[in-house]
């Protein structure tokens, strides 16, 4: 028998800032919980099954949070699954609770993703040195920046990309009442003014670090037939992984991505990404990964990425618009950033992304990574049926 | 949507300390090879991958993702983690194969204890905010489980003696199990109390330990295994974390999971019990009679690897199907703190 169709019922979100000390982990998850179910127009009753996803439980300082906030998540008496997948944890998490409809198991699932940093401290969970292991020894930026150079020399991008990037990312956060940061009069000059953290990473170049939580409630056909306006059907899901470190690994290029990239196309009758996705809402915590990514899912040929960026073409109003929401700049929740990204694009295909709606959005990708490049999970929503 | 069988199991010897890594891989890469082994099949012939694992206990945050280095994953591959027991990485391999995306999964679980204090470290799985900070450890909170039960008369303390010197008895025969020996109950009655009212025997031992399981659609699994074990029903259930807002001598998420897969019939069960008034509690949430047999592998008090002992419990019920010894076995695994979160399968021959 064939995979059930699945669709975003509704979605919720967070305020995102960098300490929600106004809440508890409870009550910042229910936060987003309350709104994806009143998006959605469902109850507690009507919820089969949780599934929640977070990053290293060394973020918060608890084990298995999940366990303790069971009552929380409306879990008790149901089916609770914990996804952890480093990074793209908040996409992978969407995709288990998708393949619980599409397998036929349940109707409804509710899924919720979330990170609050302020209980704990990130920079001391990412620096515990097991034996054998390299140390970053610098953070996540510091890791990464490497890969950015990398890139440059590679396809010899001009230097001002990065920041055009990051200047289109926060004026979009500035039309999303959930960003983290909202800074609607950034300019690419700005950011290149901005002191340099890990070269040639600038620091307006660098997502925040910050508290959140993402929800979505993901329904069967029938379900899916039932929402006014329209649901997000789920037209191909892909998830891979590779090793972070062996001998010729491509860490600006991982074949991870392409791979996943490539099956998600095939799965959803796509061939030119390009001109069939109306928008995109990629992984892009820091702003050089734009146009790298925008290579590795195949949207332009290896060492032209930049070009699109460049043109404005990812712009709201431009060719392919990338997170229109403001993106991992503007809002970083570890843990929820993932599907953020998701339900960002379910949003933009629903007719529910308010100031930064891509006019007449039919088919939307939701991208997330993790690890060092090495987890991928993606998705294409639509407003039809695939 | 189709069946999905248990097709391949191993595990690693259930040891109190292994000299590697807390990332599991030096004990994963030998039992890979045994489930590949077993079935004929190859890294490249597996379409999923999931595993379950705990940062806590590894004591730093992505161990999973260096486990992964026991597979070799390159070219890439199709794969998830949960942070739970990798008898629920096996419930998301199940879900994947009945979606019909893929047609085989390679489900892992991996736990060293001996990095660090374990019934400390479980402490830090209760509520962050009211009880953790008092510390109660995973071995006081059974503790208070079990004096619930004696103090109303549900269970004796022989009674729990009888559970561990069965198992401990069953355990002679596996020679992968920790503990095992033969004892009469009377005997270990007379040991001192290490969390009054639980002795040695009535607590798992501290475990360093990995499992492995292969699955396949069922319309497939023949080519794997010649008698596969075929998952007739899973569930799970999770109840509430507030130690004083539930019955403790009862077990209501493994009763509505029971009762959802169904356990009619059922000649052999494997229980995740990491304390023997458990296994009394899972017995009677799951409607388990005399007649069926209980942890032929000695169970979870003779060898309890932490994220890989829920998985091993499915595995040793297929091993009953795979053997011909049974032909419904029903397997149990748990999470949490006295018993807070549990699955149950049903396989079938």
């Amino acid at each position: 028998m064939a995979k059930q169709l699945a669709a975003v019922l509704g979605t919720g979100q967070t305020h995102h800032r960098s300490k929600r000390t106004d809440v508890s982990m409870a009550g910042l998850l229910r936060e987003a919980i309350d709104r994806a179910m009143t998006d959605a127009q469902v109850e507690w009753r009507d919820i089969d099954a949780v599934v929640i996803g977070k990053a290293p439980d060394l973020f918060e300082g608890v084990m298995m949070p999940e366990l303790s906030l069971a009552d929380a998540l409306g879990a008790t008496g149901k089916p609770l699954l914990r996804v952890h997948t480093a990074g793209s944890v908040g996409g992978s998490t969407a995709l288990v609770a998708a393949s619980m409809v599409q397998s036929g198991v349940h109707r409804r699932v509710l899924t919720v993703a979330f990170e609050k940093q302020s209980e704990s401290n990130a920079m001391w969970a990412l620096s515990i040195t097991p034996p054998f292991t390299m140390p970053v020894g610098a953070g996540a930026g510091g890791y990464f920046a490497p890969h950015v150079r990398s890139y440059i020399r590679r396809s010899g991008a001009p230097e001002h990309i990065g920041a055009v990037v990051a200047a289109k990312d926060r004026q979009n956060g500035s039309r999303n009442p959930y960003a983290h940061l909202r800074q609607a009069d950034i300019t690419v000059e700005k950011v290149r003014a901005s002191q340099v953290l890990w070269d040639p990473i600038r620091y307006d170049e660098t997502c925040p670090s910050s508290d959140g939580a993402c929800a979505m409630v993901i329904g069967d056909e029938a379900a899916g037939d039932a929402v006014e306006g329209g649901a997000a059907w789920i037209h191909a899901t892909a998830m891979r992984t590779e090793p972070t470190t062996f001998a010729g690994r491509d860490q600006v290029n991982p074949q991870a991505g392409q791979d996943a990239a490539a099956a998600l196309w095939r799965e959803a009758g796509i061939t030119d990404p390009l001109h069939e996705i109306d928008t995109a809402e990629i992984y892009v915590p820091f702003s050089w990964f734009e146009p790298m990514w925008l290579e590795n899912l195949g949207f332009m040929p290896e060492g032209e990425g930049w070009k699109l960026t460049e043109a404005g073409d990812t712009a709201l109003g431009g060719r392919l618009p990338v997170n229109p929401s403001g993106g991992v700049l503007s809002s970083n929740p570890i843990g929820a950033s993932g599907m953020l990204r998701f339900s960002e694009a379910a949003k933009q295909v629903m007719g529910r992304a308010g100031d930064y709606q891509v006019d007449g959005a039919r088919r939307a990708l939701g991208h997330a990574y993790g690890g060092g490049s090495q987890y991928f999970a993606m998705w294409v929503v639509g407003a039809g049926k695939p | 949507m189709r069946d999905v069988a248990v097709v391949g199991f191993a595990q690693a010897p259930n040891v109190r300390s292994t000299p590697g890594t807390t990332n599991g891989v030096e004990m994963l890469v030998p039992i890979f090879a045994q489930v590949y082994e077993q079935t004929g099949l190859s890294k490249s012939d597996i379409g999923f991958w999931c595993s379950g694992s705990s940062d806590y206990l590894a004591g730093r945050a992505f161990s999973f993702i260096s486990a992964v280095d026991a597979i070799g994953a390159f070219p890439p591959i199709n794969e998830s983690h949960v942070e739970m027991d990798a008898a629920w990485a096996l419930y998301e391999a199940w879900l994947k194969i009945r979606t019909g995306e893929v047609d085989t999964a390679l489900v892992y679980g991996f736990g060293k204890s001996s990095a660090g204090n374990l019934r400390r470290t479980l402490a830090l799985q209760l509520d962050p905010y009211t009880v953790a900070p008092l510390w109660p450890d995973s071995v006081g909170i059974a503790g208070l489980q079990a004096r619930l039960g004696l103090d109303s008369g549900k269970w004796s303390e022989k009674d729990l003696a009888e559970v561990a010197a069965r198992s401990r008895a069953d355990a002679v025969g596996n020679p992968l199990a920790q503990v095992s020996g033969t004892h009469d109950g009377a005997d270990l009655l007379e040991a001192p109390y290490v969390a009054d009212p639980l002795r040695a025997h009535d607590i798992a031992p501290v475990t360093d330990g990995a499992a492995v399981i292969i699955l396949a659609a069922a319309e497939r699994a023949a080519e794997y295994a010649r008698r596969p074990a075929i998952i007739t029903g899973i569930e799970h259930r999770i109840d509430s974390p507030v130690l004083g807002a539930r019955d403790l001598t009862r077990s209501p998420s493994t009763e509505a999971a029971g009762r959802a897969v169904g356990t009619g019939d059922v000649e052999v069960a494997e229980l995740h019990a990491p304390f023997t008034h458990q296994e009394l509690i899972l017995r009677e949430a799951l409607g388990l009679g005399d007649d069926v047999r209980i942890n032929p592998s000695g169970g979870a008090l003779t060898g309890n690897p932490m994220f890989a002992a829920g998985l091993a419990r499915i595995g040793e019920a297929a091993n009953q199907i795979f053997s011909g010894r049974a032909r419904k076995a029903l397997a149990h695994a748990t999470s949490g703190p006295a018993l807070q979160q549990n699955l149950v399968a049903v396989l079938e021959a």
